[in-house]
């Protein structure tokens, strides 16, 4: 039999029916779908896959078990690495890590890692999953993680492994970091998946404390000297939302995709008037960015009821950072891509509403500092787009409510915590930090990463302190 | 969960909780503001610490009942807990010996300027008040207001109480008066806020007012609440929400507090029917 040079397919909501709910997109593979893709892993020597794994997971073990029909070892063989499967299977950009360096890419489409790693969990989950509570020892040394996205779970999870009792302190009220309040329902199921790996997490002995804002409520100073902690992981995430510095950007209609997605996704808006936090969604929604934020802000925008949504990028196509899956999605559902073009000024009404995005063409020149080709505008090309609602999803930068409260601790000139890249470790004694705070916004198995190197060295920095 | 210990009716529509919340009542200081949240579906909810009592472990809430949000939470029994309770969040007054201080309440907005005229007044300052309100009946915490201030000054709209007019002439007077006024506070209606700040503007006199854009998380993470402030635009939740007056633009902040009003009324709406349907409170919201 030879192996099909492309991936099975990925069975998914029908995109004419989808662009109008919030129920989750891509369906997963069945379990004859999941075996019959495994069958194409050639189970390689020295598989190239895993250096583009940020967690070296062991694919070609957990996908020889997914082969054999073996699932429950395959979930094991993930998790010990990788304590949230459901979630990266689901949002690891593949084409860049995993799946860009798998062999058969070189020819045809990739083994499907993403889709096998998500089947494999949630096959589990299905079949209810076991979990044992870790029984701690009487003095067993307290650790304290801000934030409770991917990488503080991910370290709260090894640290309360290694015996360590964790308290996550955790701003909003409820947990996950942006898994709960950025990526939105039809793209990663809140109850189904990220609800019941947090309730895992509890499940092990992590202690939640939501409603907790680390630098108002307490300070970290106050956590390791008052309230007993011996060491503190800093997981605050990239939650500053940049604007663009453009004339009208305080008009009604306009908003940074952390408040359009927060209000869908945290608020519930999109279930208004049963669950009260409002959304404006108008007919013609202009959303400027080109990363996967841009892309779940215009496809909330579409499932909220917009008629026309486009995407407003300064790039081309090629540069787009988004997921490819996603940017495939959302031209599936109709989301208008303007690509090359830059927005120069909002415009408004009389009475303080949007009207329309006033934009610029552009062209790409020489490289940048990024490698990638610098846009640059086309003198005269200015055009108005009729929108009455624009959303800005051009990025974020570190929210500096912990940094400006922890004497001692370094950041660099964009405010972002100073950390090793291998340890986490600040250059404050005790405390580490990992994630977007430390590297700017990335990914969610990147932050996953970080929040497990940390938890290694903090439990080495923890030995060494009781010795 | 946080109960609520005390729940009092200042005036109609107007009530006060006293909830317990020991961590945040360990760090409130006056100026700040805390989020709440009545159950799973409901709004998070800005309102500021009206009071808080380290000892006790409890702060104060004052709110008026203006849509289905605060409605809802004024739905409350004492006893009763509300899900989530977040804080103390903003930047404090910042309190100091400075002379003469002027603390300016307009209707609901006397709660928020109580316990920083409080503060003045334990810095050392001479602490003026001015609260104003529609008339007598709607005044509240005058007592309050009385037992820390060196002098307080009503006015109503109606005359039913002190000086027939705005906090704005009795405001002028002390100024004509050529007392030496280190910094005026202001917290109310945008409208009576704009108009301290042009009282002042003038005479360059320091002035301050704490701003109520809509918000969300309360963090800096949404950019909700951004108002323009000079050449800048500044999130009121991190930054503020206490700002120079002579440098807000009120006109922006008023266009922006009105962005959701059709959402608003079909929610009251929304909410008053099916609380016709089910006979009681709207039953929507899981209490
Ligand atoms: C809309 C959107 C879509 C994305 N899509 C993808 C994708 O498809 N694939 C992918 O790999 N990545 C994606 N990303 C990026 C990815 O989500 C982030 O890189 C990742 O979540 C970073 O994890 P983190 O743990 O560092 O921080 P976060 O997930 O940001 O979590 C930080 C947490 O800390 C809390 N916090 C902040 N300050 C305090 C404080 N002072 N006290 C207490 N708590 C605090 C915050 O409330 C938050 O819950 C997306 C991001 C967004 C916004
Ligand atoms: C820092 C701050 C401190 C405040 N302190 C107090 C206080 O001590 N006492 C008090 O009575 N009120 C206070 N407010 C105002 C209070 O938050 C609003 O009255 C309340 O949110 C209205 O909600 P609603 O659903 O009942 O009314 P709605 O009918 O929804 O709205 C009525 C008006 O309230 C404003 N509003 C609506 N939603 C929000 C929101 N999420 N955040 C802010 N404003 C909103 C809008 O301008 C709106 O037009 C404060 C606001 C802020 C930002
Ligand atoms: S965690 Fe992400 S990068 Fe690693 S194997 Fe899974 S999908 Fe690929
Ligand atoms: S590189 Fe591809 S074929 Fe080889 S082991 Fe990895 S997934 Fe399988
Ligand atoms: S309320 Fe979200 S940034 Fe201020």
């Amino acid at each position: 039999m030879s192996l099909s040079l492309t991936k099975h397919a990925m069975p998914e909501q029908e995109p004419k029916v989808r662009a109008r709910n919030f129920d989750e997109v891509t369906l997963g593979y069945s379990k004859e779908t999941a075996m019959a893709e495994a069958e194409r892993c050639l189970n390689c020597k020295k598989p190239l896959c895993r250096q583009g794994c940020p967690v070296e997971i062991d694919i070609p073990a957990f996908i020889s078990h997914v082969k054999e029909g073996k699932f429950e070892e395959a979930l094991t063989e993930i998790k010990s690495v990788n304590s949230l499967p459901a979630v990266c299977g689901r949002v690891c950009p593949q084409e860049e890590q995993c799946e860009k360096h798998c062999i058969l890419a070189k020819r045809g489409e990739s083994v499907a890692i993403g889709r096998l790693e998500r089947f494999v969990a949630d096959y589990s989950m299905g079949q209810g999953e076991t979990i044992q509570p870790i029984e701690y020892a009487p003095d067993a040394q307290k650790v304290a993680i801000i934030g409770s996205g991917p990488a503080g779970l991910a370290a709260a999870g090894d640290l309360a492994k290694f015996g360590y009792q964790v308290t996550i302190f955790e701003a909003l009220h409820t947990a996950g970091g942006v898994l709960s309040y950025g990526i939105p329902e039809f793209r990663l199921p809140k109850d189904k998946i990220v609800k019941t790996e947090i309730d895992n997490l509890c499940k092990i002995g992590v202690k939640i404390e939501v409603n907790s804002v680390v630098g108002k409520l307490v300070t970290i100073d106050e956590l390791m000297e008052e309230e007993g902690f011996d060491s503190v992981f800093i997981a605050t995430g990239a939650g500053l939302p940049h604007f663009m510095r453009i004339p009208g950007e305080n008009l009604n209609g306009v908003y940074a995709a952390n408040e359009f997605l927060t209000r869908c996704n945290l608020m519930k808006a999109y279930k208004f008037p049963n669950h009260a936090t409002p959304l404006h969604v108008g007919k013609n929604v202009a959303v400027v960015g080109g990363g996967n934020v841009a892309m779940d802000a215009a496809r909330t925008a579409l499932r909220l009821g917009a008629e026309h949504v486009y995407i407003v990028y300064r790039r081309s196509e090629a540069e787009l950072p988004a997921r490819l899956e996603e940017v495939h999605h959302a031209k599936d559902e109709g989301i208008d891509f303007k690509l090359l073009n830059n927005p120069v000024a909002v415009v408004g009404d009389e009475q303080g509403w949007v009207k329309g995005l006033k934009c610029i063409q552009m062209e790409l020149g020489e490289p940048d500092a990024s490698g990638r080709r610098r846009p640059v505008a086309i003198e005269g090309s200015e055009f108005e787009l009729a929108v009455d609602t624009v959303v800005i999803a051009i990025g974020q930068g570190p929210n500096p409510l912990v940094q400006s409260t922890t004497p001692g601790l370094e950041t660099n000139k964009h405010g972002n915590i100073i950390a090793d890249e291998e340890t986490g470790a600040t250059s404050k004694p005790g405390v580490f930090a990992g994630g977007d705070i430390v590297t700017g916004a990335a990914t969610v198995i990147l932050a996953m990463g970080a929040g497990k190197k940390a938890a290694v060295a903090i439990d080495q920095y923890l030995k060494e302190k009781r010795a | 969960m946080y109960k609520i210990l005390t729940k009092k009716e200042l005036s109609q529509g107007v009530l006060l909780f006293e909830l317990e919340a020991p961590r945040i009542a360990k760090k409130a200081e006056p100026g700040q503001f805390v989020i709440v949240r009545t159950d799973e579906e409901g709004e998070r909810v800005p309102l500021t610490i009206a009071d808080f009592d380290r000892a006790k472990g409890t702060i104060t809430i004052i709110f008026q009942e203006v849509g289905a949000s605060t409605k809802q939470l004024g739905s409350f029994c004492e006893g009763d807990s509300i899900l989530d309770l977040v804080g103390p969040l903003g930047k404090k007054t910042h309190i100091e010996k400075m002379g003469n201080v002027i603390c300016i309440g307009g209707g609901i907005g006397v709660a928020p300027i109580y316990p920083i005229a409080r503060g003045m007044k334990q810095a050392g300052n001479h602490v003026i008040s001015i609260m104003g309100a529609r008339n007598k009946d709607i005044l509240i915490l005058e007592e309050e207001m009385n037992a820390v201030n060196d002098e307080v000054y009503i006015t109503t709209d109606d005359g039913s109480k002190g000086h027939k007019g705005f906090v704005t002439d009795q405001l002028k007077m002390l100024i004509d008066s050529g007392m030496e006024i280190s910094t005026v506070i202001a917290i109310g209606p945008v409208v009576m806020m704009r108009s301290v700040a042009e009282t002042t503007r003038p005479y360059g006199i320091k002035t301050l007012v704490s701003l109520n854009p809509i918000m969300v998380d309360g963090t800096g993470m949404c950019g909700g609440c951004r108002v323009q402030v000079g050449d800048e635009s500044k999130f009121a939740c991190v930054d503020g929400p206490e700002f120079d007056a002579h440098q807000v633009d009120f006109a922006g902040l008023m266009s922006r507090q009105r962005m959701y009003k059709t959402q608003e009324a079909a929610h009251e709406c929304h909410c008053a029917n099916q609380a016709k349907k089910q006979g009681g409170d709207c039953q929507c919201h899981s209490h």
